[in-house]
């Protein structure tokens, strides 16, 4: 499953990587305890997430996440954008709480077909 | 770097990198340098994958404790020696410390969703070898060994 599948299902806004898109989506992962999400999550996840800081960068691209999908309309932080950029880390932002994310990214990536 | 590779316990790469303790701007940039480095290397990704998180949560603990540190790896061609040395305050109850979600971190560093207590239990985890000390009042010492096998993992 391509990020803009998921990207376009959910109406994400785009904040970073508009030209990353293409990029596979394996699976997903929620967490907002950092060392949660290092020691689970798995490269080409997708991580759903409501930390908007900076350090968010280092794990997602020391992890090889698909992207970052912040919640509840949280909007990255300047310096998280800045990072986002040399990483090349996709960030989108959801105007739906994390559990309806989540739910949502499940469906599409177990229903339809990773 | 050396280079006789021919030697039984030769490093294929050694380096050691400075971290800035309370410096979160930079927290995770060595994790970074050294996971591009084994990539470049062809360690396998399970290799990369164990390394980068181990020393990823070894350096944000000096960034979180610590006034200054080091983070020295050396790729030897059947393990990887990652070993982080601080000058800090020290840990005066390592048993306790090691516990699952027990932790010290103070309210700033854990709205961003550190210090949840699992880094030195997640650090164990992913290592083949784990070794910690610590001089209350000087600082600690981490000494991780994960172990490259030459059917699965070989460079």
């Amino acid at each position: 499953m391509d990020l803009a599948t998921i990207v376009k299902a959910l109406g994400l806004k785009i904040r970073h990587g508009a030209d990353l898109l293409d990029r596979n989506v394996t699976g997903g992962f929620t967490g907002d305890l950092l060392s949660d999400v290092m020691a689970h999550s798995s490269e080409g996840d997708l991580w759903i997430t409501r930390q908007i800081h900076q350090n968010i960068i280092a794990v997602a691209s020391l992890k090889d996440h698909a992207g970052i999908v912040l919640v509840q309309g949280n909007e990255p932080a300047a310096d998280t954008l800045e990072k986002a950029a040399k990483e090349n880390v996709p960030i989108l932002v959801s105007d739906l709480s994390g559990f309806e994310t989540a739910g949502k990214i499940y469906e599409i990536l177990n229903v339809r077909g990773g | 770097m050396t280079k006789n590779v021919f030697a039984h316990d030769a490093s294929l790469y050694e380096n050691r990198f400075p971290v800035e303790g309370g410096n979160f701007d930079k927290a995770g940039q060595v994790s970074s340098q050294i996971k591009a480095i084994l990539k470049r290397m062809k360690l396998s990704s399970e290799i990369i994958r164990r390394v980068a998180l181990v020393s990823y949560e070894s350096e944000i603990n000096i960034v979180s404790y610590a006034r200054k540190g080091h983070i020295h790896i050396q790729v030897k061609p059947d393990y990887v020696l990652i070993e982080a040395i601080d000058e800090g305050d020290g840990i005066p109850d390592i048993e306790l410390a090691m516990q699952q979600g027990w932790s010290t971190a103070s309210q700033r560093i854990r709205e961003m969703g550190f210090g949840a207590g699992m880094g030195l239990c997640n650090i164990k985890n992913f290592s083949d070898f784990f070794r910690i000390s610590s001089d209350v009042g000087k600082g600690t010492h981490l000494k991780m060994v994960i172990k490259i096998d030459k059917v699965f993992d070989g460079i």
